[in-house]
């Protein structure tokens, strides 16, 4: 059969452009209007130019803010990949084992954040928290209400928690996915299992870890709910991250023109890491 | 429709420019589908891969501009289109 190449069923993306162009573009191409303008009301508004932009950008505490992002994604990564790399590998590979560990790895995954945070802003409680008032009584002096070192501990803690699971589901799911004949090789090879690891495991684990660090660095990069229960962003400020800070000027300042310079700044910072992520994982297997 | 989003010339002017660039990369693939090829960049880009690159970078530099001199924008406007230029022809 001769194959007539069209391009008609371009048509059939339609729907989803459409969607997509009410879900994200035309809200996108609002936040650029909004930018470049001072907001009071719906009637009120007036041109600024630029002057938000130069505001956000030498503003200190939104610097700061971005800073504690940097750090905080950068631990999140670095903490979250390898581990749940780890887990995955020492999962059992079949039988009701593996089903049970599933299940137990799939229940922080189903808890809502805002509940996350309830959670660990129990737990961690010198008075009644089991964490809290465990490390008190061993002789560490622990309180996340009002030491910045602690807040910062319990709010990675936290989201390793609560995030590693899904980095050793997608993992697991990759491992699962290698024939048992590279094993075989391997095996005939009396390859190592560090060289069965780094060899076949790594590489073929590769398209789900683009995934997985593609989400976790923007959920870490946007992570909102859970610290702000927790700590409410404190003590002080330290542990206020960007979207804690923009919902602030947002929403309980009502600062509009401000608040859309600082989430352009905001997304384009995403979107260049992203892609940064994105090419430096996929680029090497471009050619074959 | 339009009320809620409060337009302004220059953000219509902006995404006009976009969408012009966007339909006249388009008509230019179709007429003369590319190649991917490898230029001063580290990797080797399609056409609209540089083009992508050089907005975001484009985004940057007037960042930059805003951020760290009182300098027009116009100056970093035209460093933009020369830098786009450059990219999309020895990229």
């Amino acid at each position: 059969m001769r194959k007539v190449p069209n391009n008609r069923a371009w048509w059939l993306v339609l729907p989803v452009f459409i969607l997509v162009a009410f879900s994200a573009l035309i809200p996108l191409m609002t936040v650029v209007n909004y930018s470049v303008q001072d907001i009071f009301g719906p009637n009120a508004a007036y041109f600024v130019g630029t002057d938000w932009f130069r505001e956000v950008l030498r503003n200190e505490s939104l610097q700061a803010s971005l800073g504690r992002q940097v750090v905080f994604s950068t631990a999140v990564l670095l903490i979250e990949i390898p581990l749940g790399i780890g887990i995955a590998l020492l999962m059992p590979t079949g039988g009701k084992r593996a089903s049970l560990c599933l299940i137990l790895l799939a229940i922080p995954l189903l808890i809502p954040w805002n509940v996350v945070g309830t959670i660990w802003q129990i737990f961690g409680r010198g008075d009644i928290g089991l964490f809290g008032r465990f490390l008190n009584e061993i002789g560490i002096n622990y309180n996340y209400t009002a030491d910045p070192v602690d807040a910062w501990f319990t709010v990675l803690l936290m989201d390793v928690w609560h995030w590693t699971p899904l980095v050793a589901l997608l993992c697991y799911s990759g491992l699962r996915a290698i024939p048992q004949a590279f094993y075989q090789a391997a095996e005939i090879d009396r390859a190592s299992r560090w060289a069965v690891f780094r060899y076949i495991q790594l590489p073929r684990l590769k398209s789900v870890l683009v995934i997985a660090v593609l989400l976790r660095f923007m959920d870490s990069f946007m992570i909102y709910t859970e610290p702000f229960v927790l700590t409410g962003g404190g003590p002080g400020s330290s542990t206020t991250f960007l979207s804690q800070t923009l919902t602030t000027m947002a929403v309980g300042q009502f600062d509009i023109g401000r608040a859309a310079a600082f989430s352009l700044v905001y997304f384009l910072i995403v979107l260049l890491v992203s892609w940064l992520f994105f090419t430096a994982i996929t680029y090497p297997d471009r050619d074959k | 429709m339009i009320a809620w989003m409060q337009w302004t010339l220059p953000t219509a002017i902006f995404f006009a420019t976009i969408a012009a660039i966007l339909l006249v990369m388009t008509v230019f693939e179709v007429a003369k589908p590319c190649v991917e090829r490898k230029g001063f960049l580290p990797i080797a880009t399609t056409r609209g891969d540089r083009l992508f690159i050089g907005l975001l970078s484009s985004a940057y530099i007037h960042l930059l501009f805003l951020g760290l001199t009182e300098a027009s924008l116009w100056i970093a406007l035209a460093i933009s289109v020369v830098w786009l230029g450059v990219l999309l022809r020895w990229g």
